[in-house]
């Protein structure tokens, strides 16, 4: 194993990881605000890379222009679905919770499947094809740049959380629903904003994703798995453990696939998951 | 010897110090009320003494023997029994379950239960609820249906946890007799509470926390004179 | 005895009775599929539903029973009734490594862990090469008969899953009205309060997880031998924990006779949906299947058997107080 290979591979782990780190910094929002594990929240990601698709094919739209669009899109979606589902199962048993974001897991696997057919489609050609030589190491355009726009992303939504009102708003009820209640902040307002971005950063990821990863109706299962581990290791609720977490993740998941071979890539990240939860469940970056 | 000794119970959480240097004793028999301002660190001594924290430093003794540290469970099996600020009942079981489940430890037999449980709902007077879903009952009830499932496993102290708060004056004076039916019993109580027009009549002894530490070891008259305890509650200038 | 057990006798009776009733083979086996699942489920509902312990990662105990099982007959020749034993006892032990890494684990946390389980021992078989691998293992149907539990027919295999769910439901029984049946609720309602009077909630949930992975490995030994092949995808997959603990939810977790309606109900739709919608790829059954998820999740937590009895308290208090009121009445006018 060269120094070569090494470094190749510790770049791709960074670049992937920082888009499992967008996919997760949607869910830790949502299980920070309103404590719901959202099972689905793959299928955001899944419907993020459809819609990349779709403007791709049928309008010969780039899917990096096509991002905003998706964006918004997706925030609507999440919103709808809060407002007919989950606004529903609030205060339900923890179990019902668990059950209902799995079936709209499946439900939305299901209509995609219905809508799409199972068949694998991809993007060719786009903006961001081909690849780039950086510092000696040979790196995919597409995942550069899906790289490069997660961390934008990211920013973004950290600069959101920190630096306006509405962040501070859905901070102080992630904190404490009653006391910002109090303060005449609306709770369901904030955990619509929260399945809003949480679902518009999956999709984003996604638009990114669908440059170079083969897109399908279940492909939201790869990502879900992982996403929770790295929610997990950065602390549940904290976007930048998220952020620092999914780096982390997604190294570890490819060195493990260079050392191990690759069929192993998910056991590596499994072990590690169990680790984290039973020797340190707050995360890496949260608080016991 | 007493019942139970605290020795110099200190228990910090990271950079907060709960108790200090705390210590006091119960005799059998006895009932000892720990009154104190909000956070004076009542809940956490309880917590201490039924095994739910383990203290930094300092030791507890029951009838000589260490248990400070001991796991909740092996406290109960010890002879410590409490009640939580919350009823915490097992709400998808009727009362007579809810205190069967408690008689298990000593009878092991379900029937040997089912016989303890119903002596001890009559002892707290639900003996006509005990076919009713601990959920349907009232905050009242729930208490003293928590105090029921605290007896039935056979202890030798009984820990309540502000089993008086929120209650209407008739209520307080079901709760009193309780007590005492327990006191007669042989069980000793230690009894945190705010309730003062409940506690201090009954009890022998009274032990004053302010901010985790005790500033008041006496009878009831000594410690409502005690010019330390007064300015506790009233707050320092 | 009292009217409710000659019911159950009966039923029972009536059960072992339908092979006999002339059901064309497809029907016969949709039976055999609704008993298998209702073991499952049974099994899942010691540790899911009377102790609270939400797994989603069962599926890595019927994994387990159907490899143990097929593995000790392909390699050693064992019986497979002996081997079926050893498939439970199997997952049992391995159990305790289960639940001492999830158990200290609360909610959410307990619910990834097991499905992270169940994952990695997905991914150990699929590499696992004596133990066929991604490709899996076949077991002969050369000979046949009892003591080999191979069958030509349906009906011996409907005898057999119709004979380990009764010895499932009542092993649950019995939990449920010994001394563990108080535990378990105890732990299931308030853990706190049930150390508090004595209750050692880590030893009481391990015994109700590994009697519940015993039950469900020896459904997997039994699903071995009746299908004549198993692989990694077939016996160990996420989507398979998940239709275990559903069964149980859906007729009500926590109730002896919950898994019953729930396997029922949920093969019944399985069943209906593949016929009229066909297993064509569109995922229509799949659109079904989760709408259904989440209507019971949303409206019925409580499942059927909740529903039912929820039904039958309101019907309840509206005669007692059509009483109340016509007492009234009468006795007024009498005054």
């Amino acid at each position: 194993m060269t120094l070569e290979i090494l470094l190749q591979t510790l770049a791709s782990g960074v670049l992937i990881g920082l888009i499992y780190a967008l996919v997760a910094i949607g869910l830790t929002m949502i299980f920070g605000v309103m404590d719901i594990v959202n099972f689905a929240h793959g299928e955001f990601l899944m419907l993020g890379m459809y819609a990349s698709f779709w403007l791709f094919s049928l309008y010969a739209l780039d899917p990096l222009l096509t991002l905003p669009f998706t964006a918004l899109m997706l925030f609507a979606f999440g919103v709808l679905l809060y407002k007919l589902v989950i606004v529903r199962i609030i205060d339900a048993p923890m179990l019902s919770q668990i059950f209902a974001t799995f079936g709209l897991m499946y439900l939305l696997r299901g209509v995609a499947q219905f809508l799409w057919k199972p068949d694998f489609r991809s993007i060719e050609n786009s903006l961001a094809s081909g690849s780039v030589k950086l510092a000696g190491i040979q790196l995919g355009r597409p995942q550069l740049i899906a790289g490069v726009g997660a961390v934008l992303v990211t920013g973004a939504v950290y600069l959101f959380l920190h630096r306006t009102k509405w962040g501070a708003a859905l901070e102080a009820t992630a904190a404490d629903k009653e006391a910002a209640r109090l303060m005449g902040i609306d709770s369901h307002k904030m955990f619509a904003l929260a399945w809003g971005i949480g679902a518009a950063c999956a999709g984003v990821a996604g638009g990114l994703l669908a440059t170079f990863f083969p897109i399908f109706p279940d492909v939201g299962a790869n990502f879900i798995l992982l996403a929770f581990v790295v929610v997990n290791l950065g602390g549940f609720g904290s976007v930048s453990g998220a952020f620092w977490a999914g780096i982390l993740v997604g190294v570890i998941e490819v060195m493990g696939g260079l050392l191990l071979g690759p069929q192993y890539k998910l056991a590596v990240v499994l072990v590690l998951f169990l680790a984290v939860l039973m020797f340190r469940p707050q995360g890496l970056m949260g608080k016991a | 010897m007493s019942l139970l000794q605290l020795h110099g119970v200190t228990k910090r959480f990271g950079g907060l110090t709960a108790n200090q240097d705390v210590s006091f004793s119960v005799d059998a028999g006895q009932i000892v009320g720990l009154i104190g301002p909000n956070g004076a660190g009542k809940t956490t001594a309880f917590n201490c003494v039924a095994g739910f924290y383990a203290p930094s430093e300092g030791h507890i003794t029951l009838d000589g023997r260490t248990i400070s540290g001991l796991a909740p469970e092996a406290c109960a099996r010890a002879g410590i029994a409490r009640t939580f600020q919350i009823a915490r009942t097992f709400t998808s079981m009727t009362a007579c379950e809810n205190v069967m489940a408690a008689a298990l430890l000593h009878q092991g037999r379900v029937p040997a239960a089912l016989a303890t449980a119903l002596q001890w709902l009559a002892f707290v007077g639900l003996a006509r609820f005990a076919d009713k879903p601990a959920g349907s009952m009232t905050i009242s009830e729930q208490r003293r249906l928590a105090v029921a499932r605290a007896l039935a496993i056979d202890p030798k102290l009984l820990l309540m946890d502000e089993v008086m708060a929120g209650l209407n004056p008739s209520e307080v004076h079901e709760m009193v007799e309780v007590v005492l039916n327990i006191r007669q019993r042989g069980i000793a109580c230690l009894i945190v509470e705010h309730v003062l027009e409940g506690i201090m009549p009954i009890a022998d002894k009274i032990v004053v926390l302010d901010r985790g530490t005790k500033i008041a070891d006496g009878t009831p008259a000594e410690v409502s004179r005690d010019p330390a305890v007064i300015a506790a509650y009233l707050g320092d200038a | 005895m009292s009217l409710k057990s000659i019911l159950l006798l009966a039923a029972l009776l009536a059960a072992c009775l339908l092979p006999f009733a002339g059901l064309g083979t497809s029907h016969l086996n949709l039976a055999i599929l609704m008993l298998m699942a209702a073991q499952l489920g049974a099994a899942w509902n010691m540790i899911g539903g009377y102790a609270g312990q939400a797994s989603l990662g069962h599926a890595a105990f019927f994994g387990i029973g159907a490899y143990t099982s097929t593995l000790l007959l392909l390699k050693f020749g064992l019986n497979p009734w002996l081997g079926m034993l050893g498939g439970g006892l199997t997952a049992a032990v391995l159990s305790l490594a289960f639940g001492w890494s999830c158990f200290r684990l609360k909610g959410h946390y307990f619910a990834m862990a097991t499905i992270a389980v169940a994952e990695l021992v997905q991914i150990v078989f699929t590499e696992w090469d004596y133990a066929g691998g991604a490709v899996g293992l076949t077991i002969p149907m050369n000979k046949q008969g009892l003591t080999e539990m191979v069958f030509a027919g349906k009906a011996p295999y409907y005898w057999l899953a119709l004979g380990l769910l009764v010895a499932t439901l009542l092993a649950t029984f019995a939990i449920e009205r010994s001394f563990l049946g108080y535990y378990l609720r105890a732990i299931k309602d308030e853990p706190d309060a049930a150390r508090s009077i004595g209750i050692d909630i880590s030893r009481y949930k391990q015994v109700a997880l590994s009697l519940s992975a015993f039950f469900t490995a020896m459904g997997g030994s039994l699903y071995a031998q009746k299908e004549l092949y198993i692989d990694p995808n077939s016996v160990l997959s996420t989507a398979l924990s998940i239709k275990m603990a559903l069964v149980s939810i859906l007729g009500g977790v926590g109730t002896l006779f919950g898994p019953l309606f729930g396997a029922v109900m949920l093969t019944g739709i399985e069943e209906v949906t593949r016929a009229t919608f066909g297993g064509s790829g569109r995922g229509t059954d799949t659109i079904i299947y989760a709408s259904l998820l989440i209507i019971i999740a949303v409206f019925y937590p409580s499942g059927i058997v909740g529903w039912w009895r929820a039904r039958a308290q309101r019907w309840k208090t509206k005669r007692s107080n059509a009483a109340a009121a016509v007492a009234a009445v009468t006795s007024e006018g009498t005054l």
